[in-house]
């Protein structure tokens, strides 16, 4: 079969498709990245109609739009914004590129390819809701997006459009480039505005759920996904009514989904949002084309690495939270990992277990003991020297992060029913669920080839262990 | 300042980063970062320095330097390789990978050659999945690296091939943000403000 996608050179990774297309339309041009490039293909129009019209206006066309946050927990901007208590000033913007969920990767290709889009994407924002400054939070591994966005931001307040009396108006705002260091945690918003204020990135106690009361220097802040923020312009130049004629009611719009693992072609695809299913986008021949080596597909991460895993049975669900949750899973970053028949399991959930523990911050007794406890255990379980108390226990541990009923996927062929999403934490962020997810989903899913790896190993006793006997 | 860690003309960049933000302290990571592009890793006399320019102590700046993974508090190679060994990149062989890295260059992940050139480390997802298996070199990517290609990689950055694509250890960013001052809408101490922007209240009583 022929593959009808496009990818395009100067953009790694990236796969044109079928869909249409609003956040990436521009990557086809090799200067994507250039103040003329954005100026010549519509760029700031968005801004110019915002500052035509009155904030509270330009907010309402947000909420009109339903654009759902992208980074994760896609909850809808516009509302998030309504948030900011009355009267209290100064409020800030903080927007999110601190992208490092595993199998996640649009936001580094937004910042790369468009650093213009997001620009405008902030400058409308802060216009909305009248934040006073934008602070751009970039992954400190990210060394090229860096130097795209610094170089954007440059020739933008050059131009007029950042700083003292944009296009002309009265409107005002910087907007300041910030980078990371390396910590996964520090995408949770309130770990992400701890490192803002030269602080170790440890996310804040709850409540308050939303910064958009009290965030950066205890101030109303909003914080924003690079990708939420990289939809506005299309918003306001072409009107909310355009953005939701694309994809569902409850979920408007494209959005951007890194395919990657076993398929034949891993790509970031944008598609549309609701619609599209796991299926059109694993095996359509303008997407991944298929599982590699026709292959038989054996699970998949739906959501990026946090996320319950699914299998078959699941293929044939749509790009929509009010679908995936559930059947025991979420969509999260837009990330789908994908493992053929010839995967280790238990192997390829130690990937990701380790990737939690390691990043546990050590704020909470449960994520950080009950972390490394599970590499722990699952390390010796991979390596053959585990026993059959030690799938048992991995459970137990987990339990302490997550107390009560997983969510898992269904598997009808044995009678087992999905158990929703989302699940309950003894942790203040999502980083020690994180970890027990693989595990459970592993055990869930493909006992069987826990049981053959710990098969014949008696089970130690610990106590005699303890003491020597 | 006598004994100052930081040359003039980054003391200079230091003042200009700290006056972008409302508090000092919020500087502290981005001078760490000059810190280490200064000299390649982040010693006790930086620290101290940064400690004075953001108004906090040299344990606090040392509480936030070893939180996050990129700063380094000892020398370490010219060139960092990071070898990504999370999901997708381990599906496609980055522990072959990683092991082949070890076995080239006589070290472990962790560990640097000990002619300075090389540090490998065994890395977390690095936002690039779908090139699997993927490393970053001083945090600029090559993709769908194999065995071979990074045997070629090590030989063209000892041989000095790679020199204006990969900067040294410790640069990041080569261009920089720079705020021009007539174009500055200005930082202010969140205590100072207590009035909503003035485009917003004209707009909101207009």
């Amino acid at each position: 079969m022929a593959l009808r996608g496009e990818e395009i050179p100067h953009a790694p990774g990236f796969v044109k498709n079928d869909h249409p297309r609003i956040v990436t339309a521009r990557f086809d041009y090799e200067d994507s990245h250039t103040l003329e490039r954005y100026e010549a293909t519509g760029g700031y129009q968005g801004l110019r109609k915002a500052l035509d019209r009155s904030p509270e206006d330009v907010h309402g066309e947000v909420r009109t739009a339903t654009l759902l946050g992208r980074g994760g927990a896609g909850f809808p901007a516009g509302v998030k914004w309504g948030f900011c208590p009355p009267g209290v000033w100064p409020r800030y913007l903080v927007v999110n590129g601190d992208e490092s969920e595993p199998g996640t990767y649009k936001d580094r290709l937004l910042m790369e390819l468009d650093p213009h889009q997001l620009i405008e994407g902030c400058l409308i924002a802060c216009y909305a809701v009248g934040l006073s400054q934008c602070f751009l939070y970039i992954r400190g591994e990210m060394a090229v997006a860096q130097e795209r966005v610094a170089q954007a931001l440059n020739d933008a307040y050059a131009a007029g459009y950042v700083g003292k009396n944009i296009l002309g108006t009265d409107f005002g705002v910087d907007i300041v480039l910030h980078w990371g260091a390396g910590a996964y945690v520090v995408g949770e918003e309130t770990a992400l505005i701890e490192s803002l204020e030269g602080n170790r990135g440890m996310p804040r106690l709850k409540p308050p759920y939303f910064p958009a009361s009290i965030g950066l220097y205890g101030q109303p802040t909003i914080v924003n996904n690079v990708e939420t923020l990289s939809n506005l312009p299309f918003i306001l130049d072409r009107g909310a009514e355009a953005f939701t004629a694309i994809g569902t009611e409850s979920s408007p719009g494209t959005r951007m989904v890194a395919v990657s693992g076993h398929v034949k072609r891993p790509g970031v695809y944008e598609i549309v949002n609701g619609t599209t299913t796991f299926r059109d986008l694993l095996y359509g021949d303008d997407m991944c084309g298929g599982i590699r080596d026709d292959n038989e597909l054996k699970a998949f991460v739906p959501g990026g690495g946090s996320a319950p895993w699914f299998t078959t049975d699941q293929l044939d669900l749509p790009f929509e939270a009010s679908e995936v949750g559930p059947q025991g899973s979420m969509l999260g970053s837009g990330a789908v990992m994908v493992m053929d028949e010839t995967t280790d399991i238990p192997a390829a959930a130690l990937t990701l277990t380790k990737f939690y523990a390691h990043e546990s911050c050590g704020k909470c007794v449960p994520c950080r003991e009950g972390g490394t406890w599970l590499e722990q255990i699952l390390r010796r379980v991979v390596a053959g020297t585990g026993t059959p108390r030690d799938l048992e226990l991995l459970i137990e541990v987990g339990e302490t992060i997550c107390p009560g009923d997983f969510p898992h996927a269904a598997i009808p062929s044995k009678g087992i029913e999905a158990s929703p999403f989302p699940y309950r934490m003894t942790t203040i962020c999502f980083v020690g669920p994180s970890a027990f997810a693989p595990v459970h989903s592993a055990i869930t899913l493909f006992r069987d080839e826990f049981e053959a790896k710990v098969a014949g190993n008696e089970d130690h006793n610990w106590v005699e262990v303890a003491i020597g006997v | 300042m006598p004994d100052s860690f930081f040359s003039e003309q980054n003391l200079e960049l230091a003042q200009e980063i700290i006056g972008r933000y409302p508090k000092p302290r919020s500087a502290m990571i981005p001078l760490l970062h000059l810190a280490q592009e200064q000299a390649g890793w982040v010693s006790e006399p930086a620290m101290a320095q940064i400690a004075e320019l953001v108004g906090t102590t040299s344990a606090e700046v040392l509480g936030t330097c070893s939180f996050y993974e990129m700063f380094k508090r000892h020398e370490v190679g010219k060139y960092v390789i990071n070898i990504c060994a999370t999901m997708s990149c381990a599906l496609m062989g980055a522990g072959e990978l990683l092991h082949h890295a070890e076995q080239r260059l006589g070290i472990k992940a962790g560990g640097t050659t000990s002619d300075g050139m090389f540090t490998i480390e065994s890395a977390e997802c690095q936002a690039a999945c779908t090139e699997a298996p993927c490393l970053q070199v001083n945090y600029r990517h090559k993709y769908r690296v194999s065995p071979a290609d990074l045997d070629l990689l090590i030989d063209d950055l000892a041989a000095g091939k790679l020199e204006s694509e990969v900067p040294v250890h410790g640069i990041l960013a080569r261009t920089r943000q720079h705020i021009p001052a007539d174009r500055a809408v200005g930082a202010e101490a969140p205590e100072s403000v207590t009035t909503p922007p003035s485009w917003f209240a004209i707009e909101e009583a207009g």
